[in-house]
């Protein structure tokens, strides 16, 4: 199954290659791995996505939290959480498609951040399916460039990840 | 008071409450070589090689239980400890390596003797840390002791800028009398609601078996694990790693399991219903096939590593904590407990054990005309009184050693279990001498092990560690030649060594007593010869029996009650006993 495992991590040098490490150490798999700087700048914030099986799931949260530097983490999957992702794509546009990309962006609540006479750069946030979703959705031969984030996420309520 | 960096690093190690460092100078490290001259609080022993220092220190802190100090230089120097380190860190030892490195605005630009150590041993050790600010170097050193020393232990590396160590550069000194940290805090009790589902466990086992391995000798716990033991009547078998936290010649003791353990201690294993594993691991060597492990068996595990639980096998009861306080935490349940076990059980239970036990396992042929290894160890026992720290090379000696040496104290059978490290015997046993000098300390080896730390000899000479080199040589690499022997067809392939210097000439060339052994009669003079000789090291070289094997054997891909095992007339064919 897939998880999202949220990580937080001193926010010392090297505090994202011993994550990594350990990933590849240990022969984990890992779709995608996120870090930026918390309120707090001593911490970093990690989100990790990742498949396994439920045994493998729990050795993976027990070497992470074997790390001398993560100070805390959850597995998102665990509970109610919303998932985000960002993502760029770069289309190539003719008078005769960019009517149809308009429209199929703000379907899927895409912005179009930049436009040239022969591009449009499509914004868009949303739990990593729907961005799938979208990308599918446009013709492939038109698709220049896609940047994504990878996922993060959060969980609702008063549960959370925090000190 | 006011110290320049290389000051903070040995004064750190004396408030500390260091008795040796072992190093190697270079380069990175001058400024802290000249600190180490100017004072003589903390000692320094000089190695002949950065891997010498690395085991010395390993085999001091496993004899003493406290942590090992390593000082090395950048670079190679640093590199040839790596293989200490990782022998260390998959024995789960306390040490702190202390390596230099080149001076903070160079590093990154392949500067002399640069190597990213912090990178390079990152998968071995517990935690590393890079020195960037000679105000936080007192501190960072405490980090790296309390992070060594508590949980599960573990070699910390510190890495030292040779800028840090700027002798001009001086600022306040304090060294900190505690460090906590937010992300690191191990846990010490178990779960109480854990532990009373445990107790209940136990109180109505009608097979139950004790597995106990390192860490109750890493926790301290060898005398609540014999309490244990002895309240509950239920039989106990130790890893290779545990020998010696429980006493072998005890009754309820079974011997070692595993690979080359015990008919009576894998049967019993295989043929429990209550398992319970105290400070171990679920090791491949012990567990063997992992879908035929102990098949009617519910298991209790504890250990202060939540990782090791459940990792290999699912565990039914897992207690997170350290072994003394939760043996503690058992029994007062235990004592406070209605229900006792069952005598009836427990006494049929024996009754089978005893059949196993009559299987004699351990037996081999006394009668040979050439010397066998498990002789010459049974002598060694006899000769140092079961009394003696015991280290160990890797191979086939390291099982006879750990199969007919019964430690009864713990810190005493010395040996790399998890990494299987050559070379480690006799630097350890130099280290284990000077943490005890009025302590035989004998290094069980090989002609193949005693080659990759020979040079030692030397640091042996130079620190007045005399130390009894018990060479089992049989010309070859003995474990190697026994999978062929098993797996290859006898296609002994780059297993024998043709050419093997003469060890009596080497020890005398050292500055050593070196003796050569080849007849049976021989061997008990020769140890009592060689023991009464205190203050000197002796290299006893004792021709063995080529063609020995360790057994019993689960080879490889087995279940415990698939051993395989030394016909009775003691010749090696072997017998299958399912
Ligand atoms: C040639 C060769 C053959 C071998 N054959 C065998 C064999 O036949 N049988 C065998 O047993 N081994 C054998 N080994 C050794 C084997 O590879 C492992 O090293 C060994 O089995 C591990 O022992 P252990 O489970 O006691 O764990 P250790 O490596 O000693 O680990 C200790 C465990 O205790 C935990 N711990 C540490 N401190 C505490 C504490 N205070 N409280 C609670 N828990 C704590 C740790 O987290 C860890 O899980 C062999 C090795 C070699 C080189
Ligand atoms: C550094 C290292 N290299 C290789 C091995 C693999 N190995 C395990 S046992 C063994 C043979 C050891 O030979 P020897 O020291 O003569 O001991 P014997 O088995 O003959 O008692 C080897 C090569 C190892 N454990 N360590
Ligand atoms: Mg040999």
């Amino acid at each position: 199954m897939r998880h999202i495992i949220s990580i937080l991590i001193e926010n010392e040098s090297g505090a994202l290659s011993r994550v990594a490490g350990l990933f590849s150490a240990r022969g984990y798999n890992i779709e995608s791995l996120t870090v930026a700087a918390t309120e707090d700048p001593s911490l970093s914030r990690m989100t990790l996505v990742t498949r396994g099986s439920d045994d493998i799931i729990e050795q993976i949260t027990k070497q992470l939290n074997k790390l001398i530097d993560v100070v805390k983490l959850i597995d998102l999957a665990d509970s109610d959480h919303i998932e985000r992702e960002l993502m760029m794509v770069k289309i190539r546009t003719t008078e005769q498609t960019r009517e149809e990309i308009r429209s199929l962006a703000a379907i899927f609540r895409g912005k179009i951040i930049d436009v040239t006479p022969t591009t449009y750069v499509v914004e868009m946030t949303g739990p990593s399916s729907k961005l799938d979703a979208f990308i599918a959705a446009i013709d492939g031969d038109t698709i220049i460039e896609v940047v994504r984030s990878g996922p993060t996420g959060i969980s609702r309520g008063e549960k959370g990840l925090h000190l | 008071m006011e110290l320049n960096g290389a000051q903070i690093v040995i004064q750190s190690l004396k408030d500390e409450g260091v008795e040796y460092i072992f190093g190697y100078p270079g380069g990175a490290v001058l400024h802290l070589y000249d600190a180490i001259f100017q004072q003589d609080d903390v000692k320094h022993i000089l190695v002949r090689h950065e891997q010498g220092a690395t085991h010395a220190a390993d085999g001091y802190a496993r004899a003493t239980g406290k942590p090992g100090v390593v000082l090395v230089t950048s670079g190679p120097g640093a590199t040839n400890a790596v293989t200490g380190i990782a022998t260390a860190y998959m024995d789960s030892i306390p040490m702190v390596i202390i390596s230099g490195q080149v001076p903070s605005p160079v590093i990154g630009s392949d500067a002399f003797q640069e190597v990213d150590m912090v990178g390079i041993t990152r998968p071995c050790v517990k935690h590393n840390f890079l020195v960037k600010d000679v105000t936080k170097l007192a501190e960072t050193i405490k980090k790296a002791f309390y992070v060594a020393t508590t949980g599960r232990p573990g070699p910390v590396v510190v890495d030292v800028p040779k800028d840090i160590t700027d002798p001009r550069i001086k600022v306040p000194y304090k060294y900190p009398k505690k460090v906590s940290m937010r992300s690191y805090n191990p846990a010490v009790t178990g779960h109480k609601g854990q532990i009373k589902k445990a107790v209940d466990l136990l109180l109505t086992a009608k097979q139950p078996i004790i597995y106990a391995g390192g860490g109750v000798i890493l926790g301290e716990a060898s005398k609540e694990l014999t309490e244990f033991a002895h309240t509950l009547g239920f039989p106990i078998t130790n890893t290779l790693m545990g020998l010696g936290a429980y006493p072998a010649t005890d009754k309820q003791f079974v011997g070692m399991l595993g690979m080359h353990g015990t008919y009576e201690a894998n049967m019993a294993m295989h043929d429990s219903d209550v398992i319970i594993a105290i400070g171990a691991r679920f090791d491949d060597r012990v567990t063997g096939k992992l879908d035929e492990f102990c098949p009617n068996a519910q298991i209790i595990h504890i250990d202060v590593d939540p990782a090791s639980i459940s990792k290999t096998v699912k565990v039914a009861i897992p207690i997170v904590g350290e072994v003394k306080p939760v043996l503690e935490q058992m029994m007062e349940l235990i004592r406070e407990s209605k229900k006792k076990p069952s005598k009836k059980a427990l006494e049929s239970w024996w009754k089978q054990i005893d059949q196993w036990r009559a299987v004699n396992c351990m037996e081999y042929d006394r009668n040979s005309r050439l010397i066998k290894p498990q002789y010459v160890i049974e002598q060694l026992y006899e000769v140092t009184k079961g009394e003696a720290y015991v280290t160990s090379d890797v191979g086939q000696h390291q099982m006879w050693a750990a199969q007919y040496y019964p430690f009864d104290k713990p810190r005493h059978w010395i040996n790399s279990g998890g990494l299987g490290t050559m070379g480690f015997g006799l630097p350890a046993a130099i280290g284990v001498k000077l943490a005890f000098p009025d302590s035989e300390v004998a290094c069980v080896t090989s002609d193949g092990s005693i080659q990759m730390c020979i040079q030692e000899l030397s640091t042996a000479l130079q620190y007045n560690a005399p130390v009894k080199i018990i060479n089992l040589n049989n010309s070859y690499l003995g474990m190697v030649r026994q999978w062929q022997e098993f797996t290859y067809e006898s296609r002994y392939s780059h297993s024998y060594m043709d050419t093997i210097p003469d060890f009596v000439k080497l020890a005398e060339a050292y500055g050593h007593v070196g003796m050569r052994i080849d007849k049976p009669e021989d061997v008990r003079p020769a140890l009592e010869e060689a023991f009464a000789m205190k203050d000197r090291t002796v290299f006893l070289d004792i021709l063995t029996d080529r063609t020995e094997n360790v057994y019993p054997m689960i080879e490889s891909g087995k279940a415990h009650n698939d051993m395989t095992l030394r016909v009775a007339d003691g010749t090696s064919t072997d017998r299958e006993l399912a």
